[in-house]
């Protein structure tokens, strides 16, 4: 396929346009920042969003399926499902990819190539329905934890008030099932 | 009829964020990222000016009669009695070394907090209003007019700050943007805005001891609870005594460690840890809290709270006080305490009653940190460990900022750790000890509204902590402060779920040998354990501690 091998050989490129446009969604100085800092630690936003971006392309070329994108994908979708964005702009970024593909197929047409553009796009569509769900789970994910949090504190109060006493018909399963031993559902 | 758009047309929603000067662009308030409203009640307990209902979704905060004036005698105020405030006010020379340190900024992306933008927000009204350029050059030399909306944004960012000190660290002339944080709500509290999840466990400790406001006799049910607890994964029955005059030592500690998970676990260490020395402790019900919401609230309120811990160790007659895993208890009392009273006389210098060790630098405090005491123990050879039980826990430790930037305080938790866990990783040199990154949810942003924000704030923590789990196979994280192990549970289960938080005494109380104890099949959380129960103890150095050095 012409235009994944064009791609591949332009991949240093279509990953730093890609880069930038993310990092352009933040405002002032931070896109400079994202860009410029190496250290991942002193930097994991940057970081992240490189790593994951550069795993989703080298997925899109070389066809790896819907399993092997998503940790790339959560590892950007993750972080924006809880930063100053709507949820189209925390997705939009895998559209982004579109434009910066059609640049960047070297001016060739033709048929062939179009088909192709179009089967690429296709992909990238497709990435951007995964997304879409990477970013509800997120969310619900946020809202699981919240909701936890509260009923955690309410359970390790109410586990006194209904402690039998000891040696009380029931203390012995009581014990055994109170809450600090249930494991975590929200793991 | 409208032609139908192309679809590059469709495409070009304009995202890009407006390129306007910081003062320009106003805070939003959405959801997840601002804190409740303080409930009038609870301010007209603590006494605090115009107690009423709002929120700050609302249009109208309904802010109080001259408030501007109230607002600039505050800043008139403080300029004069706290001479760090004037000094960190006029000799910041944005040099940027402090912007992207902070953790909010890392993980939010937003340069509002950038520590340098933050100190701005007040800076920009001090130069305006108090210094001769910016009276008279105004906006060109970097001042700006109060208003509404400066209030707002001072809520929005004072509150976006756990007030960790990291970004102090780097700061060339040692300004610390806490304290100008610290400033910015005390000012904000002047007329009335401020936030519930603060005030209310203000005034519950003021009034009943506790942050959660838990009656004495509840307070003693929730521990004897965890006394069954011991005793069925132990078959210890150990016997704490509360509010007993004449002890020699008290012992106090965020009350989360009595009610929340997984601080729980922390205070059977503890327990285990007294029954096992038979050493002369007594709990309080009354001075039932380490914590001091007061550090969040004013140097006053931080004051009376700080002060009732010494008031009741008076009262029952201790020698000294034994502090907790806590964070902002140890702050207050290493970084505040001496400023605000002489200390106090009728207590004496820390004596451990097991190794004889005279804790001399606590002679102002009269007070030592659990971790200092059992390394202590460790040290004299006093503790019988058997690390194996912490085996199935790969391990790493969180710096909590208070302990870490508060009091220089990194080396005894990592060398209790390293006696009763074999398996020990650090995270990355440049987020551990004085660079630690802080949990996102310190200085009472760790409410549940506030969920989306902590997150953001947590982002750089998690990540260090991701590269770890990847690396090593780290599946606990231990911390000594309870708000660290309530936020940062929920921190893990958004960023990295296969990791758990624990305490450094937790895992003390798993390794612990105990005289009659039965064969500890599980460990303090009721999980089952590997080792064979017939296996004698270990020798009391507690086996080879197979620390890994840092990752940088
Ligand atoms: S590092 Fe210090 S001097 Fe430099 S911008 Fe930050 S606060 Fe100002
Ligand atoms: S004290 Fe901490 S939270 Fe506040 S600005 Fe500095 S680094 Fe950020």
């Amino acid at each position: 396929m012409e235009i994944t091998g064009i791609l591949k050989e332009r991949k240093k490129d279509v990953l730093d346009r890609w880069f930038q446009e993310v990092a352009d969604t933040y405002p002032g100085e931070t896109p400079r920042f994202l860009r410029n800092k190496a250290d991942r630690f002193a930097n994991p936003l940057g970081h992240a969003v490189r790593q994951g971006l550069e795993g989703l392309l080298n997925g899109l070329l070389s066809g790896a399926g819907d399993d092997e994108l998503a940790p790339h994908l959560d590892e950007i979708v993750r972080i924006r499902a809880v930063q100053e964005f709507s949820p189209s702009e925390a997705v939009r970024f895998v559209f982004q990819l579109k434009g910066i593909v059609r640049e960047e197929h070297g001016g060739r047409s033709g048929e062939a190539l179009a088909d192709e553009l179009s089967e690429m796009e296709t992909r990238i569509d497709r990435l951007a329905l995964l997304a879409f769900d990477n970013y509800m789970s997120c969310r619900e994910r946020l809202f699981e934890i919240r909701v936890k949090e509260l009923k955690d504190t309410i359970s390790v109060q109410a586990r006194n008030t209904w402690r039998p006493a000891a040696g009380e018909a029931g203390s012995e399963t009581f014990q055994k099932r109170n809450d600090r031993r249930g494991k975590d559902e929200a793991r | 009829m409208a032609a139908t758009p192309k679809p590059e047309e469709l495409q070009q929603i304009d995202y890009t964020p407006p390129e306007k000067e910081w003062m320009e662009v106003p805070p939003s308030f959405k959801p997840g990222t601002w804190c409740y409203a303080g409930k009038p009640q609870i301010l007209e307990y603590l006494g605090l000016p115009n107690p009423r209902k709002w929120s700050p979704a609302d249009e109208d905060w309904k802010f109080p009669d001259n408030w501007k004036n109230t607002i600039l005698e505050g800043i008139r105020e403080r300029l004069l009695k706290f001479r760090s405030f004037h000094l960190f006010m006029d000799i910041c020379v944005r040099c940027g070394a402090c912007a992207d340190k902070c953790h909010f900024y890392l993980g939010s992306g937003d340069p509002k907090n950038m520590p340098v933008l933050r100190a701005e927000l007040l800076r920009s009204i001090y130069r305006r209003e108090f210094t001769l350029t910016g009276k008279i050059f105004k906006k060109m030399a970097g001042g700006r007019e109060l208003t509404e909306e400066v209030i707002k944004e001072w809520f929005s960012y004072f509150y976006q700050c756990t007030e960790c000190r990291r970004c102090s660290v780097f700061c060339p002339y040692g300004i610390d943007t806490a304290e100008i944080t610290m400033m910015g709500r005390e000012l904000l509290h002047l007329i009335g805005m401020n936030t519930n999840w603060i005030l209310e466990p203000a005034a519950n400790c003021y009034r009943m001891g506790n942050h959660l406001g838990i009656q004495p006799h509840a307070f003693k049910d929730s521990l004897l609870g965890l006394v069954e607890d011991i005793e069925m994964e132990t078959g210890i029955k150990v016997d704490p005594s509360f509010n007993r005059k004449g002890a020699e030592i008290l012992f106090i500690t965020p009350s989360a460690d009595v009610f929340a998970m997984p601080a729980i676990f922390t205070m059977m260490g503890y327990m285990m840890l007294f029954h096992h020395l038979d050493l002369d402790v007594t709990f309080s019900t009354y001075a039932s809290e380490g914590g001091n919401f007061g550090l969040f609230t004013s140097h006053e309120m931080q004051k009376r709270l700080n002060y009732k811990m010494y008031a009741e160790a008076k009262r029952l007659g201790v020698k000294w006080i034994l502090g907790g895993e806590c964070g902002h208890m140890w702050r207050v009392i290493h970084q505040y305490m001496g400023t605000h009273w002489d200390g106090c006389d009728e207590l004496e210098v820390p004596v451990s009653p097991v190794t004889g060790t005279r804790f001399e630098h606590a002679k102002f405090t009269k007070m030592i940190h659990i971790c200092e005491f059992t390394a202590d123990l460790i040290k004299n050879n006093k503790l019988k460990l058997n690390p194996k039980r912490n085996d199935p826990y790969r391990v790493t430790f969180h710096d909590s900022c208070n302990p870490a930037r508060g009091m220089g305080f990194f080396e005894e938790p990592r060398y209790v750790i390293e006696n009763v866990a074999n398996n020990f990783f650090e995270m990355p040199e440049n987020t551990i000890r004085e660079q630690t990154f802080c949990c996102g949810a310190g200085t009472g942003l760790n409410t549940d509204e506030f969920m989306e924000m902590r997150m953001r704030g947590g982002y750089p923590r998690a990540s260090a902590l991701k590269y770890v789990a990847g690396k090593h196979d780290v599946n606990l994280m231990a911390t000594i402060c309870a708000i660290d192990k309530a936020t940062l549970d929920a921190l893990v289960k958004y960023w990295i779920p296969e990791v758990e938080i624990g305490g450094v005494h937790e895992l003390v109380g798993n390794a612990l040998e105990m005289e009659g104890q039965n064969d500890r099949e599980t460990n303090l959380r009721g999980e089952p354990l590997p080792v064979e129960p017939s296996e004698s103890p270990p020798a009391a150095e507690g086996g080879e501690a197979g620390a890994e050095g840092g990752e940088a």
